[in-house]
C-alpha cells in the first residue's frame, strides 16, 4: 500500500485530509516522491494543464497566421514547426494521457473502494517519466523544431534535418509511461476492487479506464519500436522504411497507425466513462443500459484495433486492404452510436439538474455527435479519396479529439473539483464558460468541413483566396474559444482560493467516491466499503419501465 | 457506360450527409426534449429505469443496417474508381519537392502542366522522388498518393474543357502548400497538335506557373486566373539543403 500501515484517524471530525497529512517527506518533496494517487493525479493535472496551454498558444498563432493568404505573420518553416509541435504536444502530452493519468489516478482507485492503485511506486515511475519526455519534447523545440506533422511520416522524418530524433524520443519515452500506467490500472481494477463489487458493479467511468488500459498495454509498444526505427534510420540508415535504402514507407504508415489509431480510443473511451457517471448523477437514476454501454467499451476496444488501415486509403494500399478496412471501420461506428443512444435514453424520466459539469457534457453529446458522424464520409471508400488530407479531415478529428476528450477532460474537472480540492467554484460562471466556449469552437471548427469538401489540403502554410472567408471566421472564432477556455480555468482557480467549502458531496452522487470526506484521506477509507448495490442505484426510486 | 466519378462520389457524401444530419438531429433534439420535460423542476422524482433489451436490439441493428448501406455506396464508387478503363491514355507524373512534372507516353514530353484531351479516360501512374506527396483534383474528386519506390494510379475522365487546381495533398516540407499544378482539358485535336511539339521543350517553365491556380471555388471549372501567391517564396530554409545532396541516391 501507499504509505505502508499509516491508519488513518478514526472519527470523521478529526479526518486528516491527504493535503494535510503529514509523510516522511515535507514541502515540495512530499508531492515528488509521493507514491499517493491522489497527489501523483494532481501532479499530472497541473504539468498538463501548462501543457495543453502551451498547445493552444501555438494553434492560436496558426490560426493567426491563417488570417490572410500569403505570408500574415511567420515564415512556411516555422508555420509546419507549429503545427508539428501543436500535434505532438496536444496528441501525446494531453490527449492520450488526459483523462486516464489525471481523473484515472485519483478517482478510479476510490471508485472501486481500493486505499491506491496496486504498484504505487510504478504509478510515480510513470509520473517521471511522463515529466521526462515532456521536457524532452519542449527542449526539442529550442534545438531544431521538427516539421514533420505529429505522424512523423517516412521518407521525409528521415530526410529533414530538424531534429526529429529528439522528438520522436521524447514521444518514444511517453509511451512507456502510458504502458506502465495501463499496466498498473488493469491490475488495481482485477485485484483491488472492494468486498461485492464486481464487474458489473463497477462505475463505467472505471469500464472506460479498464478498456483503455489494455489499448495502452497492448498497442503502445508497437509505436514505441515504429519510433525507435525511425530514429535509427536516421542515424544508422538500417533502410527499413527508407525507399532509397530498399525500404516500405507504406510499412512505417502501417506500423504507426497499428497504434495511432486505437491511441484514439485511449483517449475517448475513459472520457465516455466520465459521461455516464455524470449524466446518473445529474437526472437522479441509473444509466440506461449499464452493461450494453460497459460492453460497448470492451467492443470499441476491440474492433478500434483492426481499423488503422483508414488513414490510408490512398496511400497505395491494396484495394483489398482498403475495402476491408472501410468495412472494419464502419462496425467500429455501431457501438459508439450505442452509447449516445444510451446516454440520451438515460435522460428519460429522470429529473435532471443541469449543473455545469452537467452542460459540459450535454454539449459533448450534440458536438461529438458530429465528429462522430463526419467520421462515416471518412469511412466510405470514395467520399474519403476526395477528403482524406484535407481540412474536412482537421475538422472531423477536432471535433472527436478536442470536442470529445476536451469538452469532457473540462467536464471531470468540474464534476471532480469539489472532491479534489475540497471547494466549489462559481457554478454560474463556469456554464457562460461552457456556452462560450461551444460557439466558438463550431466557429472555428465547421467552417473546416465546408473548406475540406472544397479542396483545400491540410498543412497548408498558404492558401488559394477562395478559402479566406472560411479561415477568417474560423480564427476570429478561435478567439472566442480561447475566451471560454480562460475565463473557464480562472473561474476554477479563484474556486480554489475563495470557492465554499464542498461537502462530502455536492452533487447527491452515487459511487464511492463521494462516500469519503473532500478531500479524501490519505488512504481514502478508513475501512473498506462492501459494496451490495449497482453504481447508480438509488433507494426510493419508483420502478418503472418503458411500457406506460 | 459507367457513372461519372464526380456526382458519384458527391451522391454517397449527400446520403450519407443527409443520414447524419437526421441521426444528429434525433439525438440533438431528443435530449433537449428530455431535458426540458424530465427536469428537476417539472419532475421532481426521478425513475428506476435500468434499460431495454428490444430498444438496445433495435438501435444497434437498425445502424447496422444503414452503415452497410453506406459501405455499399461507397465500394461501388470505389470499384469505379479503381478498375482502370482499359483504353485509358497514361500520363505518367512525378512529385518531388515542390513541383509536379507531367509526361506522356509517344513523344516522352515533359511538362509542368498537366494537359489532357476532353472526355477521355486519363490513367495517371504515379511517381515520387523524393518524399511521400499526394496528387489531388479536388475538382474531379480524385486523389492518390505519390510514394517514392512504388507506382501509384488512378484515372479520370474530364468531362468538360478548363482549368483546374491540382494540389499536393501529402505533407511534404516548407512549400507543401505552394506545390500546386494546373490540369488543362483541351479538345483532342489541340491536344495531339500540342503532344507533338519537341520533347522537353516545355520544361524550361518556371515551377512557379503551378502557383497560378483557377481561383474561385477549386471545386467549378473554367475559372479565371488569378495569382494567388503574393510572392515567390526564394529562400531555402536548412530543413531542404540535406535534399540536395541526397536526391541522388533517391533517384533510380
Amino acid at each position: 500500500m501507499a504509505n505502508g500501515s499509516i491508519a488513518v484517524p478514526a472519527g470523521r471530525e478529526e479526518v486528516v485530509d491527504f493535503y494535510k497529512h503529514e509523510s516522511k517527506h515535507k514541502g515540495i518533496m512530499s508531492w515528488l516522491l509521493t507514491v499517493d494517487h491522489k497527489r501523483i493525479g494532481l501532479m499530472y493535472l497541473v504539468v498538463m494543464i501548462g501543457f495543453f496551454l502551451t498547445a493552444m498558444t501555438l494553434g492560436f498563432f496558426m490560426r493567426l497566421e491563417m488570417l490572410t493568404p500569403g505570408q500574415t505573420l511567420m515564415k512556411p518553416q516555422t508555420y509546419n514547426t507549429l503545427f508539428t509541435l501543436h500535434g505532438v504536444i496536444m496528441v501525446f502530452l494531453f490527449i492520450i494521457p488526459g483523462v486516464p493519468a489525471v481523473f484515472g489516478n485519483f478517482i478510479m482507485p476510490i471508485q472501486i473502494g481500493a486505499k491506491d492503485v496496486i504498484f504505487p511506486r510504478l504509478n510515480l515511475l510513470s509520473w517521471y517519466l511522463y515529466i521526462f519526455g515532456g521536457i524532452l519534447a519542449l527542449i526539442s523545440i529550442f534545438t531544431g523544431a521538427a516539421d514533420t506533422g505529429w505522424t512523423f511520416y517516412v521518407p521525409y522524418s528521415i530526410r529533414t534535418t530538424t531534429n526529429v530524433s529528439l522528438t520522436v524520443f521524447a514521444a518514444f519515452v511517453l509511451g512507456f509511461s502510458s504502458i506502465l500506467t495501463g499496466l498498473n490500472f488493469v491490475t488495481t481494477i482485477h485485484r483491488m476492487r472492494a468486498p461485492g463489487m464486481t464487474f458489473f458493479k463497477m462505475p463505467l467511468f472505471v469500464w472506460g479506464i479498464y478498456a483503455t488500459a489494455w489499448i495502452q498495454i497492448l498497442a503502445t509498444p508497437v509505436v514505441g519500436i515504429t519510433l525507435v526505427l525511425v530514429i535509427l534510420e536516421r542515424t544508422l540508415g538500417i533502410g527499413v522504411f527508407d525507399p532509397a535504402l530498399g525500404g516500405d514507407p507504406i510499412l512505417y504508415q502501417h506500423l504507426f497507425w497499428i497504434y495511432s489509431h486505437p491511441a484514439v480510443y485511449i483517449m475517448i473511451l475513459p472520457a465516455m466513462g466520465v459521461v455516464s457517471d455524470i449524466i446518473a448523477t445529474f437526472s437522479k437514476k441509473p444509466i440506461f443500459g449499464y452493461t450494453p454501454i460497459a460492453m460497448s467499451s470492451l467492443a470499441i476496444a476491440l474492433v478500434g484495433y483492426l481499423v488503422w488501415g483508414h488513414h490510408m486509403f490512398t496511400s497505395g494500399m491494396s484495394d483489398t486492404s482498403r475495402v476491408i478496412f472501410s468495412l472494419l471501420t464502419f462496425l467500429v461506428a455501431i457501438p459508439t452510436g450505442v452509447k449516445v443512444f444510451n446516454w440520451v435514453a438515460s435522460l428519460y424520466r429522470g429529473s435532471i439538474e443541469i449543473t455545469a459539469p452537467m452542460l459540459y457534457t450535454l454539449c459533448f453529446i450534440f458536438v461529438f455527435s458530429i465528429g462522430g458522424l463526419t467520421g462515416l464520409v471518412l469511412g466510405t471508400l470514395n467520399t474519403d479519396i476526395h477528403l482524406t488530407d484535407t481540412y474536412f479531415v482537421v475538422a472531423h478529428f477536432h471535433y472527436v479529439m478536442f470536442g470529445g476528450m476536451g469538452l469532457l477532460f473540462f467536464a471531470s474537472l468540474h464534476y471532480w473539483f469539489p472532491k479534489m480540492f475540497g471547494r466549489m467554484y462559481n457554478e454560474k460562471i463556469a456554464k457562460l464558460a461552457c456556452i462560450i466556449f461551444v460557439i466558438g469552437f463550431n466557429g472555428l471548427y465547421f467552417p473546416m468541413f465546408i473548406m475540406g469538401y472544397l479542396g483545400m489540403p491540410r498543412r497548408y502554410y498558404d492558401y488559394l483566396p477562395e478559402f479566406q472567408t472560411y479561415h477568417v471566421i474560423a480564427t476570429v472564432s478561435s478567439w472566442i474559444m480561447i475566451s471560454g477556455i480562460l475565463l473557464m480555468l480562472a473561474n476554477l482557480l479563484r474556486g480554489l482560493r475563495h470557492g465554499s467549502t464542498a461537502p462530502e458531496n455536492p452533487w447527491d452522487a452515487t459511487t464511492l467516491e463521494w462516500t469519503v470526506p473532500s478531500p479524501p484521506p490519505m488512504e481514502n477509507f478508513d475501512e473498506i466499503p462492501v459494496v451490495t448495490k449497482g453504481p447508480y442505484d438509488r433507494e426510493g426510486l419508483k420502478e418503472a419501465s418503458l411500457k406506460h | 457506360m459507367r457513372p461519372n466519378i464526380i456526382s458519384q462520389t458527391d451522391g454517397t457524401m449527400l446520403f450519407i450527409i443527409a443520414c447524419s444530419i437526421i441521426l444528429l438531429l434525433l439525438v440533438t433534439v431528443a435530449m433537449i426534449y428530455f431535458c426540458i420535460k424530465y427536469s428537476r423542476k417539472n419532475h421532481p422524482v426521478a425513475e428506476n429505469i435500468h434499460g431495454n433489451t428490444t430498444l438496445e436490439v433495435t438501435w444497434t441493428v437498425l445502424p447496422t443496417i444503414l452503415v452497410m448501406v453506406m459501405f455499399f455506396y461507397g465500394y461501388m464508387g470505389f470499384k469505379n474508381l479503381r478498375d482502370i478503363p482499359a483504353d485509358a491514355y497514361t500520363v505518367k507524373v512525378t512529385g518531388q519537392m515542390w513541383k509536379w512534372t507531367f509526361e506522356y507516353p509517344e513523344t516522352k514530353k515533359k511538362s509542368d502542366t498537366l494537359y489532357v484531351p476532353v472526355g477521355k479516360d486519363i490513367k495517371m501512374e504515379i511517381h515520387a522522388n523524393d518524399v511521400n506527396h499526394s496528387f489531388f483534383i479536388p475538382a474531379l474528386r480524385v486523389k492518390e498518393d505519390a510514394v517514392p519506390g512504388r507506382t501509384n494510379y488512378l484515372w479520370f475522365n474530364a468531362e468538360k474543357e478548363g482549368r483546374y487546381d491540382i494540389a499536393c495533398a501529402e505533407y511534404c516540407g516548407m512549400n507543401h502548400s505552394y506545390m500546386y499544378a494546373v490540369l488543362m482539358v483541351i479538345p483532342q485535336q489541340k491536344f495531339d497538335d500540342w503532344v507533338k511539339v519537341t520533347p522537353a521543350a516545355d520544361t524550361t517553365k518556371k515551377a512557379t506557373d503551378s502557383l497560378k491556380t483557377t481561383g474561385k471555388d477549386s471545386l467549378k471549372t473554367s475559372a479565371p486566373v488569378v495569382d494567388t501567391t503574393k510572392k515567390e517564396v526564394k529562400q531555402v530554409p536548412d530543413a531542404t539543403k540535406k535534399e540536395e545532396t541526397k536526391k541522388d541516391s533517391v533517384k533510380k
